[in-house]
């Protein structure tokens, strides 16, 4: 039952990312990469990711995706339905992917992955948080540092130059 | 009840990786290239989730990485669109093989 839940997910999943690099519109890729988005937070759950697939909705599908359909709106020129979306790289870079499947799938079907025979901890969410605040409140607070300048910096960036009439 | 093990994961992710680059090589579009990227940070945390649950579960250092790797790509996501805004601005339009002058 579980197996083949995840069947159905990874076909939507590895679909709809198929539409997201294929699809001439890229509108329609952003729309599918919303679709992309939603399955991989349903794959979390398959996972027992809970948090995971709570945050992966409200950043990723509420957050970035909309900011990318703000970008694409505001460069979108009435032209670009008439531009290549690809550019000739289309059968090397194929080529470069197929290898680089292949050479992964057989990594991953010859390793003897370790298994372990415990558990995810009960009140697993209790224990994300706890370790957030305890063990990696390093990094923790590193990222939370990090995210700050990269949207002060996305401001200055986009910021347009103040111009000097005096 | 059958259930999907980890190299089910795995493959699932090395597929969401490999459709990731193959976007990002092809696409001309500067948004389109950033959405490809979108694709592999989710490719590496499956597999961060997916390692959690069957090989580390006690320690839960895998969901915490992922929850950076989120962090991470929405700062990735503001200044990358950020850049596109202002190379649209410029050059108006966002073709990334267009965008040479600081090839020579």
């Amino acid at each position: 039952m579980t197996l083949a839940i995840f069947y159905v997910l990874a076909v939507i999943t590895a679909g709809s990312a198929l539409m997201v690099v294929t699809l001439k519109n890229i509108f329609h890729s952003a729309l599918f990469l919303v679709l992309t988005l939603f399955s991989v937070a349903a794959i979390y759950l398959l996972l027992g990711a809970e948090f995971l697939a709570g945050v992966q909705v409200l950043i990723y599908v509420g957050a970035i995706t909309i900011l990318m359909i703000f970008a694409i709106m505001l460069t979108y020129q009435l032209s670009s339905k008439n531009i290549r979306q690809t550019n000739e790289q289309k059968i090397p870079a194929a080529l470069i992917v197929l290898v680089f499947f292949v050479l992964s799938l057989i990594t991953m079907l010859k390793t003897s992955w370790p298994e372990s025979y415990s558990s995810l901890p009960k009140d697993h969410i209790f224990e994300l948080g706890r370790q957030l605040l305890s063990t990696y409140v390093v990094p923790f607070e590193v990222v939370s540092v990090v995210l700050l300048v990269a949207l002060i910096g996305a401001i200055v960036i986009s910021r347009r130059e103040p111009t000097e009439d005096k | 009840m059958a259930q999907p093990t980890l190299v089910h994961f795995l493959v699932l992710a090395a597929i969401l990786f490999s459709l990731g680059i193959w976007g990002l090589l092809t696409r001309r579009n500067a948004v389109g290239i950033l959405m490809s990227i979108e694709l592999l940070f989710n490719a590496a945390a499956i597999n961060f989730a997916a390692f959690t649950k069957f090989v580390a579960p006690d320690g839960m250092a895998g969901q915490i990485f992922v929850i950076f790797i989120v962090t991470v790509a929405a700062a990735e996501a503001a200044v990358g669109l950020a850049i596109v805004m202002l190379i649209y601005r410029n050059f108006k339009g966002i073709e990334v093989d267009k965008i040479n002058f600081m090839k020579w």
